[in-house]
């Protein structure tokens, strides 16, 4: 039973006990409690047996009275029978005209008043006592109801549930949780709770439990809700207006006369447009195809905006396809300087070379590298964009897969690989370079171990960087502490986006300075080749290969010296047992 | 990734030499950022020479692409022109062809510049010479050959082809698989 099913049922029942009580004015409380729960045969009910027991039961009672009563419980359950059934809320509303409006001012003499006036006293007490124990009980109940007793969590397994049912029990669940100490069943632990409503979760959403857990404890119980809720609807299609080509007015202009509803994205951007509804394909206008705007998330913005890229710096994207933050890149520095656009999959480099030609981009070397690899290829970067391949769970809404596909292990492996990405990142950025020295971190992910936890990682391997503020208008404090864990305090500066509070997808960003730069700068392919050269140069040098070898008989004469030397300090005359002394004495040097 | 030779060379720029005369001395006469032709695999890339540059740190088969790809040469060391030089080709063209909005979309999906089609052209533009493809809003769509000279195309039926096209920026959607590498 859903409690929801329930609780309305039971709050159904008490009505309707409460009105035949006041009805026969409590005379007989015993024979109600069997009463059917069906409406019609209920309301017959109170007519046959107060006519079975009136004369013992109802001494006080005017019979009229009761007759009038009687025959509007009729006419009440009549009315009932045309209207809606299920009709429950304000039935009390109606039994009271019945009562207080008619026979009350028609049956109304001296003889009855007394009882008449003690009935209602009668019936007044019972009424608040009636409000009062709804009352407490109203506090109550979602203590009784929320969570399935054991038999009926028995009974929903294996069966595919009713998703209002469920979805009824998140939300009161999810109430239980805001207020635990006040809504809480007595009994019942905070874990029962939250598991039953990671079940319900996952039953719903459609999720893993480990992923829905891990998702969950990143927010409040509600808030949860919200994400999990916003990971059903689809973001916004977004554009990206290509500087280099057009300007945003232009653009907007020209698009609302192909029939293109669209708007500013917010204040925050000043390139991006968001599309509501289109009556042509956004991604095949001829304004597309010439180079004028690509399709981009909004939240794929933000890491570019956070690299704050100058002109004629040199800048490296180290996971660059399918090329829209490398463009953004391109078209912030007008074209100049150099942007190397790296992609580990030759596959996706396609798009990202097609993207690069088509939105005019001059100044890019695109590479399929590891990016592991990268302070080997080329360092000495004035900025590293690090948008790393991730768990994706910030665009559920854009992937569904990734409910059932992540498991531990890829909570494991992608951090990892992260780790690894950050610390090439910060290699490769020049500390000394006169405009940055600036690396910017970001993810598609929320989970706290691919973002706060590979920051931290990183400032504890490479000391010679630290956070800097995003500069970014927008965006929720990156964890300082998360379940027990405790991060720098300078995390705050990193900013984390959800997709239920800015209709972004969910991201992470994280920007560091480099101060000073450290022996892990060192291009280590360089450096020997450089070695190689100077041996090769310069044979005379202190750099000899020859260095470790001895001239043992050379050597020997030496260490004879020495060791007569050693004998004439202890007192003892070295030639005056030289002959039986010399085995020993040459053994001696050797330990 | 090594310069152009001089054979290359020759038959690269006769064929820009179709599009844009006597402006190639632009591309290759840049005082202050001096640009280079390289090739790397069969492609050509029009690229600053700073960049150039930089670009031999990337060892041959982990670069993809620098700057910008002109075209390729065929097999038979023909030349071809990709759609990704048009913006180029449209800074220095010398024959412009503008069409009008109801022949932009037949033209990105492939087709030749038929009459109808045409907002305004150049004047002066002989037959079989090399024409850049414009919207009315001046957006470059393309490239291709005249069919006829501009005198001539004056006097055509509305629905025969004044320019055959040989690219068109739809082909960033349609040819993106084997376009790019």
């Amino acid at each position: 039973m859903p409690p929801s099913f329930e609780e309305m049922e039971a709050r159904k029942e008490k009505k309707d006990n409460k009105r035949k009580r006041s009805a026969s004015v409590s005379e007989k409380p015993a024979k109600k409690a069997y009463e059917p729960k069906g409406k019609k045969g209920k309301k017959q009910a109170p007519v046959v047996s107060d006519e079975e027991e009136m004369p013992a039961d109802l001494p006080e009672v005017d019979l009229e009275e009761l007759a009038s009563a009687k025959k509007a419980l009729f006419d009440d359950s009549e009315e009932e029978e045309e209207g809606d059934e299920f009709y429950d809320s304000d039935e009390e509303g109606r039994e009271k005209p019945i009562w207080s409006d008619d026979e009350d001012i028609e049956t109304l003499n001296v003889a009855n008043m007394e009882a008449l006036s003690r009935k209602l006293d009668e019936e007044e007490e019972l009424e608040a006592e009636e409000a009062e124990e709804e009352l407490v009980e109203g506090a109550v109940q979602p203590k009784a109801i929320v969570l399935p007793t054991a038999e009926e969590e028995e009974a929903m397994e294996g069966h595919p549930q009713d998703v209002t049912m469920t979805r009824t029990r998140m939300m009161e669940i999810t109430k239980v949780l805001e207020d635990f100490k006040t809504l809480a069943e007595d009994g019942k632990s905070r874990t029962e709770y939250v598991n039953r409503l990671i079940k319900d979760i996952c039953s719903y959403f459609g999720y893993t439990p480990f992923l829905a857990e891990k998702l969950f404890n990143l927010f409040s119980p509600s808030e949860a809700m919200e994400f999990f809720e916003a990971n059903e609807i689809s973001r916004p299609t977004t554009i990206r207006t290509n500087t280099l080509h057009s300007r945003r007015r232009d653009l907007a202009q020209t698009l609302v006369n192909r029939g293109v509803n669209l708007q500013p994205i917010g204040t925050w951007t000043k390139v991006g447009l968001q599309i509501f509804d289109s009556q042509v394909p956004v991604g095949a206008t001829p304004e597309y195809l010439a180079g004028h705007y690509i399709l981009q998330a909004a939240s794929s913005f933000l890491p570019v905006m956070a690299l704050q890229p100058q002109e004629n710096e040199r800048i490296l994207d180290m996971a660059a396809a399918p090329g829209g933050k490398t463009t953004y890149i391109s078209a912030m520095m007008k074209n100049t300087g150099c942007v190397f656009a790296n992609d580990a999959n030759k596959a996706r480099t396609k798009s990202l070379i097609a993207n690069i030609h088509r939105l005019g981009c001059r100044n890019t070397i695109v590479c399929n590298y590891d990016a592991r690899e990268f302070p080997k290829v080329i360092g000495g970067f004035d900025r590293v964009l690090l948008d790393a391949p991730c768990s994706g769970t910030g665009v559920i809404g854009k992937d569904e897969s990734v409910k059932v596909s992540r498991t531990e292990k890829d909570f494991i492996q992608i951090p990892h690989l992260q780790k690894q990405l950050l610390l090439s990142a910060i290699d490769s950025v020049d500390a000394n370079s006169a405009t940055g020295g600036i690396i910017v971190y970001s993810t598609c992910s929320v989970a706290v171990e691919e973002n706060e936890s590979v920051v931290e990682y990183a400032l504890r391997k490479r000391p010679n960087v630290r956070l800097v503020d995003t500069g970014l208008a927008i965006g929720k404090e990156g964890f300082t502490s998360y379940r027990g864990k405790h991060f720098s305090p300078k995390l705050s500066l990193t900013r984390r986006y959800y997709p239920h509070t800015y209709n972004v997808d969910g991201f992470y960003v994280a920007k560091f300075k480099k101060i000073a730069s450290s022996p892990h700068d060192v291009s280590k392919a360089g450096a020997k080749e450089k070695e190689h050269a100077a041996r090769s140069e310069q044979d005379d040098t202190i750099i000899n290969d020859d260095f470790a070898e001895f001239d043992a008989d050379q050597d020997k004469e030496l260490i004879q010296q020495t060791v007569n030397r050693n004998m004439k300090k202890r007192g003892v005359n070295p030639n005056a047992r030289k002959a039986d002394k010399v085995i020993k004495e040459e053994e001696a040097p050797k330990e | 990734m090594p310069p152009l030779t001089e054979e290359e060379t020759k038959v690269v720029f006769e064929k820009l030499a179709n599009y844009i005369g006597r402006n190639i001395t632009f591309l290759i006469d840049n005082k202050e950022d001096p640009h280079v032709f390289r090739l790397q695999k069969d492609r050509v890339y029009y690229v600053s020479e700073k960049i150039a540059k930089f670009a031999t740190s990337v060892s041959r088969q982990n670069l993809m692409s620098l700057g910008v790809c002109f075209g390729k040469f065929t097999k038979t060391g023909n030349f071809r022109l990709h759609i990704t030089a048009l913006s180029y080709l449209a800074q220095y063209a010398k024959y412009k062809v503008w069409i009008k909005q109801n022949g932009e979309m037949p033209f990105l999906y492939g087709n030749h510049v038929l009459k109808a089609h045409i907002g305004k052209m150049s004047d002066d533009i002989p037959e079989h010479a090399g024409v850049v493809v414009y919207s009315m809003h001046d957006i470059p769509l393309g490239f291709g050959v005249s069919a006829k000279s501009t005198t001539e195309a004056r006097g055509l039926q509305p629905n025969s082809i004044v320019a055959f096209r040989q690219s068109d920026v739809g082909e960033y959607l349609r040819e993106e698989d084997t376009l790019f590498s």
